[in-house]
């Protein structure tokens, strides 16, 4: 690496890429093709449990015996194990954020101007670093920590579908103080 | 000493046309779970290596891979993935397992094709983006949202390129059994013949989702799709997980279990190109001559007890058995007429009912097809057992468009007798 910076250009290569103009100006010979690809997933047992669960504004988990864990989201066997797992179990919608990261850009590449504060909750109630990955809000970007105690924003009943996002985002817990 | 390989455990899901019930790691877990305990052993600790044969855009994923060790039991383990047939699966394993590296391997292979809602787009996007996917047309339509399904299920085609002016993929087996019929001066009713002997098969084989009672006058009835290739010749779509566990031979000695042993195996491609390939199977031909090399037989006609062929239409089956070296070119529908074909036939073929009979599960029916032999090499056939077979032969096909194949030799003695 230099640390001589050249007068009107950055001190790193940022590469160059095709651009939407290069394409539409065919300037770059091609063939396009868009693939028609649709899938339904069978959510089998566990995932469809929780997703109507989440609908309901509950979460659910489930348990194995054998390992001592409560596993959320569910599933039917424990992948330490490899048993089936044992009973189903309501836990809270409050937890602790495991690690997150503020988000400036959209799936584009184009710079957002609100970041987006997106990151892992472990849910209170299931065994460390069982929980999910969602969003987080009511709170500033540099308020945002690892550990910091957060409780799930649910859309109001007459919205939520049995998705992810019948919780809008996290908020942070108050009185809930600290891990 | 030499190492040897063979098979210590197999699992297996019902294959079914449709699995809502069950996702696909539930469906995946149910197979691997079973064949750990056919075989007695924990995967957590006794498997030193984990293999799954997938196919991304079957899945409907991206990195499927990642998406596999919680349900075979391979967290935090070595474990990869093999986009292609089971078989091709099986030969890394014995590759591996040859190294000294590892000692036991686990390979998986499933279909969940009834989670795809467009299979047939999703066989054109395998096809060549230059010269053929124009051919079939692009799909015009307005941007939507939401799953969009045919109302009826254009079964066995599952799919969606039913727009006007574009052509279902399949069409390339009209081209080659055309040609092949051309060639080899068999008929249309021969072909139609395979599907009567597979459908009947399947019925003593519980795990079969396709059984029927025809005659050679219903194959013949049945609408032409891609002519010659009509309705019946076709194997219909069906969901099902195979888990095979490979061993050194120590290891089954150890664990007491009767060992099948994995004698020879071989996989080739074609090129891409379809007006440059053979159109005769050259794949098998080259897959089956390596796995001959390897188990040390030199005639293979009379060398096997029992055969599983891939049968994902009518024609191939005979094909295959002549691209295999079992038959001459044309003489395989006269083994199908003379009834050696059958059961107590010299060459009992598809037995267990073939992709005609229990459905076509895509990457894994190179285990689908091997799951067939070791089973009749171990006598649990029940009604449909072989009598007292020593030898076996499976082979597989990776399905349109592709031009590649494997075979496998199984057989329940360490060396096969040549």
């Amino acid at each position: 690496m230099s640390d001589t910076k050249i007068e009107g250009q950055p001190g790193y290569a940022p590469g160059t890429h095709v651009s939407g103009r290069d394409i539409r100006d065919k300037k770059i010979p091609y063939t396009w093709w868009e693939v028609e690809a649709q899938y339904a997933y069978s959510l089998g047992p566990a995932n469809a449990r929780f997703l109507k669960e989440l609908k309901e504004g509950k979460i659910i988990g489930r348990t194995c015996k054998k390992c001592d864990r409560v596993l959320v989201p569910p599933r039917m066997f424990c992948e330490w194990c490899y048993s089936p797992t044992n009973e189903w179990v309501y836990l809270k919608d409050t937890g602790t954020v495991e690690t997150f990261s503020i988000s400036y850009l959209d799936p584009d590449a184009n710079r957002i101007e609100e970041p987006i504060l997106v990151g892992v909750v472990s849910i209170d109630g299931a065994s460390p670093k069982h929980g999910f990955m969602h969003y987080f809000g009511e709170m500033k970007p540099e308020e945002l920590h690892i550990g910091m105690r957060v409780k799930a924003v649910w859309k109001p009943e007459e919205e939520r579908t049995g998705s992810v996002r019948d919780i809008k985002y996290f908020k942070p817990l108050k009185d809930g103080g600290d891990e | 000493m030499t190492r040897k390989v063979c098979v210590i455990g197999v699992g297996n899901t019902d294959f079914n046309s449709m699995t809502p019930d069950v996702s696909w790691k539930e469906f995946m877990y149910e197979a691997c779970k079973k064949a750990y305990v056919d075989a007695g052993i924990n995967p957590r600790e006794d498997v030193d290596s984990f293999i799954t044969c997938a196919e991304d855009y079957w899945e409907g994923f991206s990195i499927f891979d990642e998406f596999v060790p919680d349900q075979i039991g391979a967290v935090l383990r070595p474990c990869c993935t093999v986009c292609g047939d089971g078989i091709q699966g099986l030969a890394s394993a014995y590759m591996q397992i040859m190294t000294g590296l590892v000692d036991t391997v686990a390979v998986e292979s499933h279909s969940k094709i009834s989670d795809a809602l467009s299979y047939g787009d999703v066989v054109l996007h395998a096809m060549d983006p230059i010269y053929e996917k124009p051919v079939a047309g692009q799909v015009e339509r307005e941007r939507f949202s939401g799953p969009s399904y045919p109302e009826k299920s254009p079964k066995p085609l599952v799919g969606k390129t039913d727009e006007k002016g574009r052509v279902h993929p399949y069409y390339i087996a009209g081209l080659e059994m055309q040609h092949y019929l051309r060639s080899t001066k068999t008929t249309e009713e021969q072909c139609a013949s395979v599907v009567v002997k597979n459908k009947r098969n399947a019925y003593d084989n519980p795990m079969a989702d396709y059984e029927c009672s025809l005659i050679e006058d219903d194959v013949m009835q049945s609408e032409y799709l891609f002519k010659p290739v009509k309705e019946l010749d076709i194997s219909p779509l069906v969901d099902g997980a195979i888990c095979f566990v490979l061993a050194e031979e120590g290891v089954a000695k150890n664990l007491g279990v009767e060992p099948i042993y994995l004698n020879g195996f071989g996989y080739s491609s074609e090129t891409p190109w379809f007006s440059s390939r053979g159109m005769d199977a050259g794949y098998a031909t080259m897959a089956s001559k390596m796995a001959y090399k390897m188990a040390g037989i030199k005639d293979p006609k009379g060398a096997f007890d029992i055969i599983e062929v891939d049968d994902r239409f009518s024609y191939k089956e005979l094909q295959h058995i002549e691209a295999l070296g079992l038959a001459k070119p044309g003489e395989a529908a006269k083994m199908l007429e003379n009834g050696e074909l059958e059961k107590d036939g010299k060459l009992p073929t598809n037995i267990s009912g073939g992709s005609l009979g229990i459905g076509n599960c895509l990457e894994a029916t190179g285990l689908q097809r091997s799951l067939e032999i070791v089973t009749q090499l171990r006598g649990f056939a029940g009604k449909r057992q072989v009598k007292n077979p020593e030898v076996g032969l499976a082979q597989s096909w990776r399905g349109i468009p592709s031009g590649t194949g494997a075979a496998a030799i199984f057989s329940r003695y360490p060396e096969v007798k040549a």
